[in-house]
């Protein structure tokens, strides 16, 4: 059973792009069977040309791609049994609501009795039920986007590309839908490949977050490992709020940083070798100006709702905290963390 | 609409009511009134020049002529529709080059292009002159029904592409993929989204072609000869020939119904209102 879970459904070898200039430079990525798999990154750091190559709507200029262990590079996309659902959802204008979706079947050649009801099944599942003889213009966003799903899900693809399909649903809408995706996922047992720039969305439906930035992967790993051990500095900055500051690690547990050195739990770097170390907001305590290990003063806060965020300036440097206290702007503090807050993350020089 | 809007739809207004108004309404007047009145204190209403107009001799002018309009506009699409795609699928830089060449024709006098073919079409013509050389017979290609629609599909053809063209450029590539991402080869994308997409371009070339295909008297004149009346030569004949402006209108106003009767026809097929037909 073990095995079966983790086979790999899609393999990506040292997979490059390159346009006027390179776009992708040796993507090595595979996607397990019932995973879901989010490529987050900035605009134009690839993720998007990622899922084109996978879904076969652009070949890889160098590079190969196994579809279930067999190299699918020249395989056009009407042959792959991956379906996608696209940015703007790219439903047929011309078509209603239940031709869109019975599309993929009417290709197939199936028999108008089990389109009926497949499409029904499925108006089901995205909770559009008796919506058949709409027309798509006349449908909202959010539905539009669940007829998307709907219409590339009849098709009992083995993996389904999503390409920022919350991207133009406000706030609320998204955050129910990301919750609806994920069920919708656990329910069909199907490989989600997603792409968003939204690093909450990411954290909060994957199973795996590939980070990309540059053409490159940063970090691949579950969302707690890439919250809590950011590999490098751009991950640390990208996935949520980070300090990041230039230190230098003296030896194995021992790190310098703003002037004082600390006690932490890296090891396995070269003695004195320049470090970034990475402090996320909510790990930074307020104390009395006395009792902190780094001592500064408050120059902004900002309510948040949850929390206060707070910028305290530590000489050089401007350290932001979120915290459910706060002082007051100009008050004098001192900061302490703990060593296992400290990240250590090689700087690239 | 305020005021100041107003005023300058005046224009406008004063332009549509002088050339295009007005002589609708005298030509509908000289079709409604008997030939031996020139005055207008004598003016004399009949319907005799309608009348006259429903003999098997004008019927068949009528259908001889829609007849051969739907034969030149159903060659302009067959020629121009693939024209359309070709053009909207290749990359820009060389588009704007071949929809040029494409359009080059029409910068030049419609007459002049017509008498190019009577040159090319001729007795001693080009391609007679062809296969003289080669010691064949000649053929006699000029002053028949294939001279007219091989001269009316070479004048038409831009209508029909560029119509066409202008929604295939503008239909979102992302349709063609989302066709193809479910299972679609080329064909079936063709025929299920691109083609069912590009109808609205496909209505307005239609209209664009048979609209003129139907009344133009230049081409069957210079291409067809005297042997065989169409509505266009037979209005101009009354007009210009045997004088009977009354019986000539009466005609011009037949004409005008049969095209709107086609027109509001193919308005049916046009679902989203965006092609010419709308106009109707």
């Amino acid at each position: 059973m073990e095995v079966f879970l983790n086979r790999k459904i899609i393999e990506l070898k040292n997979i490059s792009k390159d346009y006027t200039v390179r776009v992708l430079n040796k993507v090595n990525l595979y996607v397990n069977e019932n995973e879901f798999l989010t490529l987050l990154g900035p605009s134009g750091c690839g993720k998007t040309t990622t899922l084109r190559i996978i879904g076969g709507f652009e070949s890889a200029s160098e590079g190969d791609l196994f579809f279930e262990g067999e190299n699918i590079n020249h395989l056009p996309p009407h042959k792959r049994q991956i379906n996608t659902v696209f940015q703007k959802y790219a439903l047929f204008p011309h078509l209603n609501v239940f031709e869109n979706i019975a599309f993929g079947l009417r290709i197939k050649k199936v028999s108008t009795s089990i389109i009926q009801e497949e499409v029904r099944n499925m108006l089901k599942l995205v909770n559009l039920s008796g919506f058949e003889s709409r027309n798509i213009e006349s449908l909202s966003g959010g539905q539009q986007q669940r007829i998307a799903i709907a219409r590339a899900l009849i098709n009992k693809p083995k993996v389904l590309l999503l390409d920022e399909p919350l991207g133009a649903l406000d706030l609320k809408l998204r955050k129910e839908m990301q919750i609806e995706l994920k069920n919708m996922q656990r329910e069909v047992g199907i490989t989600f490949v997603y792409v968003t720039h939204d690093q909450e969305e990411a954290l909060t439906m994957s199973d795996t977050v590939v980070v990309m930035n540059n053409g490159e992967i940063q970090q691949i790993g579950s969302p707690v490992d890439i919250y809590n051990e950011p590999e490098n500095a751009f991950v640390a900055d990208f996935i949520g709020e980070s300090n990041i500051v230039d230190g230098i690690m003296n030896e194995d547990f021992l790190v310098t940083f703003l002037g004082r050195t600390f006690k932490c739990v890296d090891s396995g770097f070269s003695e004195n070798e320049p470090i970034h170390v990475v402090l996320r907001p909510e790990d930074i305590t307020i104390v009395s100006e006395s009792d902190g290990y780094l001592k500064g003063t408050v120059t902004s806060t900002i309510f948040k709702g949850v929390h206060y965020e707070m910028i305290v300036n530590i000489g050089t440097f401007d350290m932001l905290i979120q915290s459910t206290f706060h002082s007051p702007v100009g008050e004098k503090v001192g900061l302490r963390f703990s060593p296992e807050d400290i990240h250590i993350m090689t700087r690239e020089v | 609409m305020n005021k100041r809007q107003k005023f300058f739809a005046y224009p406008y207004g004063l332009w549509m009511t002088l050339f295009i108004l007005l002589p609708i309404l005298l030509v509908f007047l000289y079709s409604i009134t008997s030939k031996d009145t020139n005055q207008i204190k004598t003016l004399r209403f009949t319907l005799d020049n309608y009348r006259k107009f429903f003999d098997p001799l004008y019927i068949n002018v009528i259908i001889r002529s829609i007849n051969l309009a739907l034969i030149s506009t159903f060659f302009c699409l067959v020629i121009g529709y693939p024209v359309a795609y070709i053009i909207s699928t290749t990359n820009l830089k060389k588009r704007n080059t071949v929809l040029l060449l494409f359009i080059l024709p029409m910068w030049m006098n419609m007459l002049l292009r017509t008498y190019a073919w009577m040159t090319i079409l001729g007795n001693n013509g080009l391609i007679n002159s062809f296969l003289n050389m080669l010691g064949l017979p000649s053929f006699r290609l000029l002053y028949n029904n294939t001279a007219i629609v091989i001269g009316m599909v070479y004048n038409f053809l831009p209508f029909m592409v560029l119509p066409i063209y202008t929604v295939l450029s503008k239909m979102d590539m992302k349709l063609v993929e989302a066709s193809h991402d479910l299972g679609a080869d080329h064909k079936t994308t063709f025929l299920r989204v691109i083609f069912p997409l590009s109808l609205p371009g496909v209505i307005s070339g239609i209209i664009m072609v048979f609209m003129p295909a139907v009344s133009s008297f230049v081409i069957p004149r210079l291409l067809g000869g005297n042997r065989s009346l169409y509505i266009g030569t037979l209005i101009e004949n009354l007009f210009l020939v045997t004088g009977d402006w009354h019986f000539g209108s009466s005609v011009a106003i037949i004409m005008m119904l049969i095209i709107l009767a086609s027109m509001s026809i193919l308005n049916r097929f046009d679902v989203d209102k965006e092609g010419g037909a709308g106009l109707w």
